[in-house]
Protein backbone atom coordinates (compact mmCIF):
# COMPACT_ATOMS: atom_id res chain seq x y z
CA UNK A 1 0.00 0.00 0.00
CA UNK A 2 0.98 3.75 -0.82
CA UNK A 3 2.81 5.00 2.71
CA UNK A 4 0.80 7.89 3.83
CA UNK A 5 3.13 8.50 6.79
CA UNK A 6 7.06 8.97 7.08
CA UNK A 7 8.79 5.90 7.67
CA UNK A 8 9.60 5.95 11.68
CA UNK A 9 13.58 6.50 10.46
CA UNK A 10 12.51 9.37 8.16
CA UNK A 11 10.73 11.18 11.13
CA UNK A 12 12.04 14.77 11.65
CA UNK A 13 13.06 16.06 14.81
CA UNK A 14 13.98 19.05 16.16
CA UNK A 15 17.61 20.51 15.14
CA UNK A 16 20.38 22.84 16.32
CA UNK A 17 19.36 26.65 16.95
CA UNK A 18 22.26 28.41 15.45
CA UNK A 19 23.65 31.72 16.89
CA UNK A 20 22.30 35.14 15.72
CA UNK A 21 24.83 37.10 13.79
CA UNK A 22 25.82 39.72 16.00
CA UNK A 23 24.87 43.40 15.74
CA UNK A 24 22.11 42.32 12.92
CA UNK A 25 18.99 44.65 12.41
CA UNK A 26 17.00 42.81 9.89
CA UNK A 27 17.30 39.15 10.41
CA UNK A 28 15.22 36.22 8.62
CA UNK A 29 14.62 32.92 10.69
CA UNK A 30 15.74 29.58 7.85
CA UNK A 31 14.47 26.07 9.61
CA UNK A 32 15.82 23.86 7.14
CA UNK A 33 16.32 20.21 6.95
CA UNK A 34 19.26 18.03 8.11
CA UNK A 35 19.76 14.51 7.23
CA UNK A 36 23.41 12.92 7.66
CA UNK A 37 23.41 8.93 6.36
CA UNK A 38 26.76 8.38 8.30
CA UNK A 39 25.51 9.45 11.76
CA UNK A 40 22.11 6.77 11.77
CA UNK A 41 20.48 9.82 13.40
CA UNK A 42 16.92 10.55 12.28
CA UNK A 43 16.58 13.84 9.95
CA UNK A 44 16.48 17.18 11.75
CA UNK A 45 15.62 20.66 11.46
CA UNK A 46 18.28 23.42 11.89
CA UNK A 47 17.32 26.94 12.88
CA UNK A 48 19.28 29.56 10.93
CA UNK A 49 19.35 33.26 11.70
CA UNK A 50 20.68 35.56 8.88
CA UNK A 51 21.28 39.39 8.97
CA UNK A 52 18.87 40.36 5.44
CA UNK A 53 20.94 43.87 5.48
CA UNK A 54 23.99 41.78 4.11
CA UNK A 55 22.49 39.08 1.90
CA UNK A 56 21.57 38.80 -1.55
CA UNK A 57 17.56 38.59 -2.40
CA UNK A 58 17.30 35.01 -3.34
CA UNK A 59 16.77 31.70 -1.29
CA UNK A 60 20.25 30.42 -2.94
CA UNK A 61 22.41 33.56 -1.49
CA UNK A 62 20.95 33.07 2.11
CA UNK A 63 21.51 29.30 2.16
CA UNK A 64 25.60 29.92 0.54
CA UNK A 65 25.56 33.21 3.13
CA UNK A 66 24.71 30.24 6.02
CA UNK A 67 27.12 27.42 4.46
CA UNK A 68 30.25 30.41 3.69
CA UNK A 69 29.99 31.90 7.45
CA UNK A 70 27.26 29.33 9.90
CA UNK A 71 27.82 26.27 9.36
CA UNK A 72 29.92 24.82 6.52
CA UNK A 73 28.30 20.90 6.83
CA UNK A 74 25.12 22.26 5.59
CA UNK A 75 24.91 20.50 2.47
CA UNK A 76 23.36 21.42 -1.25
CA UNK A 77 23.72 21.50 -4.89
CA UNK A 78 23.67 24.82 -6.49
CA UNK A 79 25.56 26.14 -9.57
CA UNK A 80 24.70 28.43 -12.18
CA UNK A 81 22.79 30.82 -9.81
CA UNK A 82 20.20 32.25 -12.39
CA UNK A 83 17.88 28.87 -12.81
CA UNK A 84 19.66 27.24 -16.08
CA UNK A 85 21.11 24.73 -14.82
CA UNK A 86 18.42 22.94 -12.07
CA UNK A 87 20.75 21.91 -9.67
CA UNK A 88 19.12 23.86 -6.58
CA UNK A 89 15.48 22.61 -6.60
CA UNK A 90 14.04 21.99 -3.40
CA UNK A 91 11.25 22.82 -1.71
CA UNK A 92 10.70 26.18 0.04
CA UNK A 93 7.79 27.09 1.97
CA UNK A 94 6.15 24.29 0.61
CA UNK A 95 6.56 24.98 -3.16
CA UNK A 96 9.30 23.03 -5.20
CA UNK A 97 11.56 25.62 -6.75
CA UNK A 98 14.77 26.73 -7.45
CA UNK A 99 16.56 28.25 -4.41
CA UNK A 100 18.42 30.20 -6.83
CA UNK A 101 15.20 32.33 -8.62
CA UNK A 102 12.92 32.25 -5.63
CA UNK A 103 13.05 35.63 -4.10
CA UNK A 104 13.00 36.29 -0.34
CA UNK A 105 10.38 38.47 -0.52
CA UNK A 106 7.78 35.73 -1.91
CA UNK A 107 7.97 34.12 1.32
CA UNK A 108 6.16 35.37 4.48
CA UNK A 109 7.67 34.47 7.77
CA UNK A 110 10.23 31.98 8.66
CA UNK A 111 11.80 30.06 5.50
CA UNK A 112 11.74 26.59 5.66
CA UNK A 113 13.67 24.54 3.35
CA UNK A 114 13.22 20.47 3.10
CA UNK A 115 14.73 18.79 -0.08
CA UNK A 116 12.57 17.59 -3.35
CA UNK A 117 9.69 15.24 -1.30
CA UNK A 118 9.35 11.77 -1.90
CA UNK A 119 12.48 11.33 -3.09
CA UNK A 120 15.44 9.20 -1.22
CA UNK A 121 18.18 11.93 0.32
CA UNK A 122 21.82 11.37 -0.17
CA UNK A 123 22.48 14.42 2.56
CA UNK A 124 20.68 17.52 4.05
CA UNK A 125 18.96 19.30 0.62
CA UNK A 126 20.12 16.91 -1.87
CA UNK A 127 17.67 14.21 -3.44
CA UNK A 128 19.02 11.17 -5.33
CA UNK A 129 18.08 11.55 -8.76
CA UNK A 130 19.39 8.39 -10.40
CA UNK A 131 15.93 6.87 -11.21
CA UNK A 132 14.71 10.16 -11.96
CA UNK A 133 17.62 10.84 -14.43
CA UNK A 134 17.32 6.76 -16.03
CA UNK A 135 13.46 7.94 -16.94
CA UNK A 136 14.76 10.91 -19.39
CA UNK A 137 17.03 8.61 -20.69
CA UNK A 138 14.93 6.17 -21.39
CA UNK A 139 12.63 8.20 -23.57
CA UNK A 140 16.10 8.53 -26.05
CA UNK A 141 15.86 12.38 -25.87
CA UNK A 142 17.45 13.30 -28.94
CA UNK A 143 16.50 13.27 -32.99
CA UNK A 144 16.15 9.95 -33.99
CA UNK A 145 16.42 9.31 -37.54
CA UNK A 146 15.69 6.86 -39.99
CA UNK A 147 16.48 8.85 -43.24
CA UNK A 148 20.16 9.18 -44.51
CA UNK A 149 19.51 12.30 -46.04
CA UNK A 150 19.94 15.29 -46.07
CA UNK A 151 23.54 13.96 -44.60
CA UNK A 152 24.19 17.70 -43.74
CA UNK A 153 21.89 19.82 -42.02
CA UNK A 154 17.95 18.82 -41.59
CA UNK A 155 16.13 21.92 -42.28
CA UNK A 156 12.85 22.74 -39.85
CA UNK A 157 10.45 25.70 -40.31
CA UNK A 158 9.69 28.34 -38.36
CA UNK A 159 6.31 27.23 -37.92
CA UNK A 160 7.47 23.93 -36.66
CA UNK A 161 10.36 24.99 -34.93
CA UNK A 162 7.80 27.25 -33.00
CA UNK A 163 6.00 23.74 -31.63
CA UNK A 164 9.15 23.27 -29.00
CA UNK A 165 8.98 26.46 -27.38
CA UNK A 166 7.71 25.37 -23.95
CA UNK A 167 8.95 22.33 -24.20
CA UNK A 168 12.90 22.95 -25.01
CA UNK A 169 13.18 25.23 -21.40
CA UNK A 170 13.01 22.20 -19.42
CA UNK A 171 15.91 22.14 -16.87
CA UNK A 172 15.43 18.88 -15.91
CA UNK A 173 15.07 20.45 -11.81
CA UNK A 174 12.50 17.36 -11.12
CA UNK A 175 10.98 19.84 -9.49
CA UNK A 176 7.01 18.72 -11.36
CA UNK A 177 8.05 15.19 -10.91
CA UNK A 178 8.81 15.54 -7.25
CA UNK A 179 5.13 17.35 -6.81
CA UNK A 180 3.59 14.78 -8.45
CA UNK A 181 1.61 12.76 -5.91
CA UNK A 182 1.40 9.87 -8.74
CA UNK A 183 4.60 10.03 -9.31
CA UNK A 184 5.44 9.63 -5.17
CA UNK A 185 2.99 6.75 -4.99
CA UNK A 186 4.21 5.04 -8.55
CA UNK A 187 7.53 6.45 -9.71
CA UNK A 188 8.93 2.94 -10.38
CA UNK A 189 6.56 2.79 -13.10
CA UNK A 190 5.13 5.81 -13.94
CA UNK A 191 7.84 8.07 -15.80
CA UNK A 192 6.62 11.51 -14.53
CA UNK A 193 5.41 14.98 -16.13
CA UNK A 194 9.63 16.06 -16.81
CA UNK A 195 10.24 13.38 -18.57
CA UNK A 196 6.81 12.95 -20.62
CA UNK A 197 7.31 16.89 -21.04
CA UNK A 198 11.09 16.05 -22.92
CA UNK A 199 9.20 12.76 -24.81
CA UNK A 200 6.27 14.87 -26.10
CA UNK A 201 8.95 17.14 -27.11
CA UNK A 202 10.80 14.97 -29.42
CA UNK A 203 7.22 13.35 -30.49
CA UNK A 204 6.33 16.72 -32.02
CA UNK A 205 9.36 17.54 -33.48
CA UNK A 206 9.11 17.46 -37.17
CA UNK A 207 12.58 16.14 -38.06
CA UNK A 208 12.46 13.37 -35.68
CA UNK A 209 11.31 9.99 -37.76
CA UNK A 210 10.54 7.36 -34.46
CA UNK A 211 6.94 8.99 -33.48
CA UNK A 212 5.57 5.83 -33.63
CA UNK A 213 7.72 3.70 -31.54
CA UNK A 214 8.25 6.73 -29.08
CA UNK A 215 4.33 6.42 -28.72
CA UNK A 216 4.68 2.70 -28.45
CA UNK A 217 6.96 3.16 -25.71
CA UNK A 218 4.63 5.24 -23.48
CA UNK A 219 1.25 3.12 -24.33
CA UNK A 220 1.08 2.10 -21.14
CA UNK A 221 -0.89 2.26 -17.60
CA UNK A 222 1.64 3.20 -15.82
CA UNK A 223 4.55 5.21 -17.77
CA UNK A 224 1.99 7.55 -18.98
CA UNK A 225 -1.26 7.20 -17.93
CA UNK A 226 -0.59 7.27 -14.31
CA UNK A 227 -1.48 10.93 -15.10
CA UNK A 228 -4.56 12.22 -13.65
CA UNK A 229 -4.22 15.78 -14.55
CA UNK A 230 -3.53 16.67 -10.70
CA UNK A 231 -1.46 19.75 -12.25
CA UNK A 232 1.05 20.07 -9.56
CA UNK A 233 3.62 19.91 -12.27
CA UNK A 234 2.75 22.94 -13.78
CA UNK A 235 1.85 24.86 -11.12
CA UNK A 236 5.54 24.04 -9.32
CA UNK A 237 7.30 24.48 -12.52
CA UNK A 238 9.68 27.14 -11.69
CA UNK A 239 10.27 27.76 -15.52
CA UNK A 240 6.62 28.73 -16.00
CA UNK A 241 6.71 25.59 -18.41
CA UNK A 242 3.18 23.12 -18.71
CA UNK A 243 4.31 19.42 -18.43
CA UNK A 244 0.34 18.36 -17.42
CA UNK A 245 -0.71 20.07 -21.47
CA UNK A 246 2.61 18.06 -22.84
CA UNK A 247 0.95 14.62 -20.92
CA UNK A 248 -2.50 15.75 -22.81
CA UNK A 249 -0.65 16.26 -25.75
CA UNK A 250 0.56 13.17 -25.78
CA UNK A 251 -2.63 11.54 -24.72
CA UNK A 252 -4.77 12.82 -27.65
CA UNK A 253 -1.72 10.71 -30.46
CA UNK A 254 -2.55 8.04 -28.40
CA UNK A 255 -6.15 8.64 -29.44
CA UNK A 256 -5.35 9.76 -32.63
CA UNK A 257 -3.95 7.09 -33.82
CA UNK A 258 -6.48 4.79 -32.79
CA UNK A 259 -9.63 6.41 -34.45
CA UNK B 1 21.91 -6.25 -3.59
CA UNK B 2 20.80 -6.65 -7.11
CA UNK B 3 23.12 -5.68 -9.70
CA UNK B 4 20.65 -3.86 -11.85
CA UNK B 5 21.53 -1.04 -14.02
CA UNK B 6 19.56 2.35 -13.76
CA UNK B 7 18.29 2.15 -16.56
CA UNK B 8 17.31 -1.51 -16.65
CA UNK B 9 14.80 -0.70 -13.88
CA UNK B 10 13.01 1.86 -15.42
CA UNK B 11 12.47 -0.38 -18.39
CA UNK B 12 11.34 -2.97 -16.43
CA UNK B 13 9.27 -5.57 -18.54
CA UNK B 14 8.59 -2.80 -21.17
CA UNK B 15 5.59 -0.81 -22.41
CA UNK B 16 2.08 -2.82 -21.90
CA UNK B 17 1.22 -1.41 -25.17
CA UNK B 18 -1.98 -0.81 -23.55
CA UNK B 19 -4.03 1.73 -22.00
CA UNK B 20 -5.60 3.74 -24.85
CA UNK B 21 -8.68 1.97 -24.32
CA UNK B 22 -9.10 2.31 -20.72
CA UNK B 23 -8.38 5.99 -21.13
CA UNK B 24 -10.85 6.14 -24.24
CA UNK B 25 -13.90 4.42 -22.34
CA UNK B 26 -13.21 6.19 -19.34
CA UNK B 27 -14.33 8.93 -20.97
CA UNK B 28 -16.94 7.65 -23.13
CA UNK B 29 -18.79 6.40 -20.88
CA UNK B 30 -18.22 9.51 -18.29
CA UNK B 31 -20.21 11.33 -21.14
CA UNK B 32 -22.72 8.66 -21.98
CA UNK B 33 -23.51 9.02 -18.38
CA UNK B 34 -24.81 12.33 -18.16
CA UNK B 35 -28.51 12.06 -20.39
CA UNK B 36 -28.53 8.23 -19.25
CA UNK B 37 -28.18 9.15 -15.54
CA UNK B 38 -30.82 12.32 -15.42
CA UNK B 39 -32.93 9.98 -17.93
CA UNK B 40 -32.88 7.17 -14.75
CA UNK B 41 -33.12 9.13 -12.02
CA UNK B 42 -36.27 10.73 -12.95
CA UNK B 43 -38.99 7.85 -13.28
CA UNK B 44 -36.90 6.24 -10.31
CA UNK B 45 -37.59 9.58 -8.23
CA UNK B 46 -41.24 9.54 -8.96
CA UNK B 47 -41.17 5.69 -8.55
CA UNK B 48 -39.36 5.18 -5.45
CA UNK B 49 -41.82 5.18 -2.52
CA UNK B 50 -44.89 5.21 -4.18
CA UNK B 51 -45.35 1.66 -3.68
CA UNK B 52 -44.84 -1.87 -5.58
CA UNK B 53 -47.32 -1.27 -8.19
CA UNK B 54 -45.81 1.95 -9.36
CA UNK B 55 -42.28 0.80 -9.78
CA UNK B 56 -43.07 -2.22 -11.42
CA UNK B 57 -45.35 0.10 -13.98
CA UNK B 58 -43.08 2.41 -14.54
CA UNK B 59 -39.97 -0.02 -15.77
CA UNK B 60 -42.84 -1.91 -17.95
CA UNK B 61 -42.23 1.28 -19.70
CA UNK B 62 -39.91 0.10 -22.43
CA UNK B 63 -37.74 3.81 -22.48
CA UNK B 64 -37.69 3.51 -18.57
CA UNK B 65 -36.64 -0.46 -18.92
CA UNK B 66 -33.82 0.65 -21.94
CA UNK B 67 -32.62 3.48 -20.02
CA UNK B 68 -32.39 1.79 -16.82
CA UNK B 69 -30.24 -1.40 -18.24
CA UNK B 70 -28.19 1.38 -20.42
CA UNK B 71 -27.88 3.50 -16.76
CA UNK B 72 -26.90 0.06 -15.19
CA UNK B 73 -24.15 -1.46 -17.84
CA UNK B 74 -22.84 1.53 -18.17
CA UNK B 75 -22.54 3.28 -15.16
CA UNK B 76 -20.84 -0.08 -13.92
CA UNK B 77 -18.66 -0.50 -16.43
CA UNK B 78 -17.67 3.53 -15.20
CA UNK B 79 -17.06 2.19 -12.04
CA UNK B 80 -15.27 -0.80 -12.29
CA UNK B 81 -12.83 1.35 -14.79
CA UNK B 82 -12.31 4.03 -12.26
CA UNK B 83 -11.50 1.41 -9.34
CA UNK B 84 -9.44 0.29 -11.42
CA UNK B 85 -7.02 3.42 -11.78
CA UNK B 86 -7.57 3.84 -7.80
CA UNK B 87 -6.28 0.26 -7.22
CA UNK B 88 -3.49 0.94 -9.62
CA UNK B 89 -2.57 3.70 -8.06
CA UNK B 90 -2.65 2.87 -4.12
CA UNK B 91 -2.30 -1.00 -4.07
CA UNK B 92 1.14 -2.07 -4.47
CA UNK B 93 2.29 -5.82 -3.31
CA UNK B 94 1.51 -7.61 -6.37
CA UNK B 95 -0.93 -10.73 -4.86
CA UNK B 96 -2.98 -8.05 -3.58
CA UNK B 97 -3.24 -6.20 -6.31
CA UNK B 98 -4.19 -8.85 -8.56
CA UNK B 99 -6.84 -9.90 -6.24
CA UNK B 100 -7.96 -6.84 -6.18
CA UNK B 101 -8.59 -6.37 -9.87
CA UNK B 102 -9.71 -9.53 -10.50
CA UNK B 103 -12.88 -8.75 -7.93
CA UNK B 104 -12.90 -5.28 -9.50
CA UNK B 105 -13.40 -7.15 -12.70
CA UNK B 106 -15.75 -9.55 -12.14
CA UNK B 107 -17.77 -7.87 -9.64
CA UNK B 108 -19.10 -5.25 -11.26
CA UNK B 109 -19.87 -7.41 -14.38
CA UNK B 110 -21.82 -9.50 -12.60
CA UNK B 111 -24.32 -6.44 -10.90
CA UNK B 112 -24.42 -4.97 -14.23
CA UNK B 113 -26.04 -8.41 -15.26
CA UNK B 114 -27.98 -9.10 -12.51
CA UNK B 115 -29.60 -5.28 -12.89
CA UNK B 116 -30.28 -5.57 -16.58
CA UNK B 117 -31.73 -9.01 -15.65
CA UNK B 118 -34.19 -7.46 -13.02
CA UNK B 119 -35.17 -4.86 -15.56
CA UNK B 120 -35.28 -7.04 -18.02
CA UNK B 121 -37.34 -9.25 -16.02
CA UNK B 122 -39.92 -6.47 -15.30
CA UNK B 123 -40.03 -5.15 -18.47
CA UNK B 124 -41.01 -8.34 -20.27
CA UNK B 125 -43.32 -9.39 -17.30
CA UNK B 126 -41.79 -12.93 -16.99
Amino acid sequence: MVEFTLPKNSRITIGKTWPKPAGAKNIRTFRIYRFDPDSGANPRLDTYFVDMDDCGPMILDALIKIKNEVDPTLTFRRSCREGICGSCAMNIDGINTLACIYGMDEIKGDVKIYPLPHMPVVKDLIPDLTHFYAQHASIMPWLETRTNRPAAEWRQSIEDRKKLDGLYECVMCASCSTSCPSYWWNSDRYLGPAALLHAYRWIIDSRDEATGERLDQLEDPFRLYRCHTIMNCTRTCPKGLNPAKAIAEIKKLMVERRV
Amino acid sequence: MAYKTDYKAVAGLGSAKDGTGHFISQRLTAIALVPLALCFLYPFMRALGSGHEAVLETYRHPFNALIAVGFLIVGFRHLRLGLQVVIEDYIHAERPRMICMILNALTWRGLAIAGAFAVAKIALGA
